[in-house]
């Protein structure tokens, strides 16, 4: 036994000395040009912002924050996060349920489906909406016949980022259950609990922090979507823009400093997300190593 | 409330009338008729009959893929039969749900709840009953600890299924089925992922768990030495069918077709 351990082992070390040696060039070469790359393109930008957001100091930071319609654009765009992130949170986890816990025809294709907002243009997306509920849309008339406006308001915007938010549960979520099966649910069931407790003290808590990364990433991406929304909203200042659609307005406009304020807070979302997603993956990681 | 657990029984998991020293109430048998089982034009289970004795130990013998875990799976209700009749206690099985039929199923994974502690694992099936059936906190500390003295795993209940060994997982798998007073006991290849030294001690093991909790009990393996060693009978599965059954001497001694004597050797 442990000699043929050894003398499998053996070799091992001493061939990976050299490996390791000739490596260290290369190595050195790749973790610098990724270290360039993400600060040029990532903490580069991170930078600009926070520099010019500051630029009129603390008070001018406050004022701009303060202009009614930047608090209307922070309004909806929480308006339309606390409305989609619920509902793609049960959209999502319905489907990487289905997805993963039955047999059914054309689950193939479902799957490619709930990946068809990753793969459509956000400004297609948005145009569809407006293709079948605006007002020469397919249901134009007669949504205005019922005085029901959907594009340039508010519930278009809803729509659109529910659209273009969908996968991201799904995806963070089904691998997951897809890979630790069904034989947990089964054992909870042959114990007694019924469908809601299993789900409840089973299947749930065991993707709790990838479907927390999956709620994580839909809420960052429903606040900061840009182009679907751009194409459904009408940019109506105070009533439809949300904070990206209102950074542009204020860009278009020189208006530097307020835009880039608006801006800040979005940046600090995406930093906060990025935290909180590595903190989860790192829980998650634990966990699921177990079996 | 009330701390004394003793003044607290637990429906079904009091002792009992001396049958058992821990506390499962009368054994009783199954009884399956012309049990068959089939995937599309595919027949896993071929009109299967099958009597248990209330107490019995049997193991269920056969190669792989010849039905084993499909007949375990239709006895606990975990799949539907394509016909026959499962009787459990005497009881038509056909209106039993999965959670009605109360049998202590330990799967071959042994399908441990991976973020769950080991007391958490063999609490949750007297922790999910509805709070009526509730057995107290302390009732069901009481029990778990009970169980955990019986798997010979005392101090084990703060650890989580990743920190425990391939044996001691399937006891704690045990102890979880064995929780809920179930009415048989259904194990799937309780030994199937052990080296062969934990196997051979988990033997006697088994056939100890067994006569102290009079729980009748069938257990897959297709290991013959390990079935002809623990079990009071044997039955051979093969294809779908049942070749044999019998004590294991009998079997040993008058192999009742080619296959079962091939596979004994
Ligand atoms: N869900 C299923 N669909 C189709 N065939 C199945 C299914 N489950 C099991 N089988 C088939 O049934 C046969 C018996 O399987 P199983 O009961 O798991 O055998 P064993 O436990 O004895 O190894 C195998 O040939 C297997 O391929
Ligand atoms: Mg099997």
């Amino acid at each position: 036994m442990s000699e043929s351990a050894t003398s499998n082992l053996a070799p091992t070390p001493r061939a990976a000395a050299p490996v390791a040696d000739e490596a260290a060039p290369a190595r050195w070469t790749l973790i610098a040009v990724t270290v360039g790359f993400l600060g040029l393109f990532l903490l580069a930008p991170l930078l600009v912002v926070a520099v010019e957001a500051s630029r009129k100091g603390w008070d001018g930071y406050c004022s701009a924050l303060a202009d009614p319609d930047a608090r209307a654009a922070i309004l909806l765009t929480l308006l339309v996060a606390a409305i989609v992130v619920p509902l793609n949170t049960a959209f999502g986890l319905s489907a990487a349920w289905a997805i993963s816990k039955f047999q059914f025809r054309g689950k193939a294709m479902l799957t490619t489906l709930i990946d068809l907002p990753f793969s459509v243009s956000p400004v297609v997306s948005g145009l569809v909406f407006v293709l079948l509920f605006g007002a020469q849309g397919l249901f134009g008339t007669w949504l205005a016949a019922h005085g029901i406006q959907i594009i340039f308001a508010v519930p278009g915007i809803v729509l659109a980022t529910l659209f273009v938010t969908f996968p991201f549960v799904a995806r963070e979520v089904t691998p997951l259950m897809q890979a630790q099966g069904t034989a947990e649910e089964e054992a909870a069931l042959t114990l007694g609990a019924s469908g809601i407790t299993v789900f409840r003290t089973v299947t749930l808590p065991n993707v709790k922090w990838a479907l927390l990364t999956g709620v994580l990433l839909t809420n960052a991406r429903s606040m900061g979507e840009f182009g679907a929304v751009s194409v459904v909203s009408g940019h109506i200042r105070g009533l439809t823009n949300t904070i990206p659609l209102q950074v542009e307005i204020l860009y278009n406009e020189y208006s530097i400093t307020a835009a880039f304020t608006l801006a800040s807070l979005l940046a600090c979302l995406a930093v906060v997300t990025l935290g909180l997603e590595t903190l989860f993956e790192r829980r998650g990681g634990g966990a699921q190593n177990v079996l | 409330m009330s701390c004394d657990v003793a003044a607290e029984p637990i429906p079904g998991l009091t002792p009992a009338h001396g049958r058992s020293a821990a506390g499962f109430g009368a054994a009783q048998g199954i009884s399956v008729g012309a049990l068959t089982k089939a995937y599309g034009a595919q027949v896993i289970l071929d009109r299967i009959d099958l009597d248990i004795a209330p107490g019995e130990l049997l193991a269920l013998l056969g190669p792989s893929g010849s039905g084993k875990t499909t007949l375990l799976r239709l006895l606990a209700g975990l799949d539907s039969a394509s016909g026959g009749a499962i009787r459990l206690g005497g009881e038509d099985a056909a209106g039993l749900s999965v959670q009605e039929r109360r049998v202590g199923f330990v799967f071959q994974s042994y399908a441990l709840f991976r973020h769950m502690t080991v007391f958490d694992n063999i609490a949750y099936g007297l922790a999910v009953r509805p709070r009526r059936l509730r057995p107290s906190k302390a009732a069901i500390a009481a029990r778990v600890s009970e169980l955990l003295d019986m798997m010979q795993l005392p101090g084990f209940e703060k650890r989580f299924p990743s920190q425990l060994s391939g044996g001691q997982r399937q006891r704690v798998a045990l102890a979880r089925a064995l929780a809920i007073a179930p009415r048989v006991l259904l194990l799937d290849e309780p030994f199937g992922a052990l080296d062969a030294k934990v196997r051979k001690d988990l033997r006697k093991w088994l056939r100890d768990i067994h006569d102290r909790t009079g729980l009748t009990t069938v257990f897959v393996t297709h290991d013959q030495a390990e079935a002809m060693e623990v079990a009071d009978r044997v039955a051979i599965l093969n294809g779908g069918r049942i070749e044999q059954i019998g004590a294991p001497g009998e079997i040993r001694e008058r192999p009742a077709t080619a296959f079962v004597r091939a596979f004994l050797d």
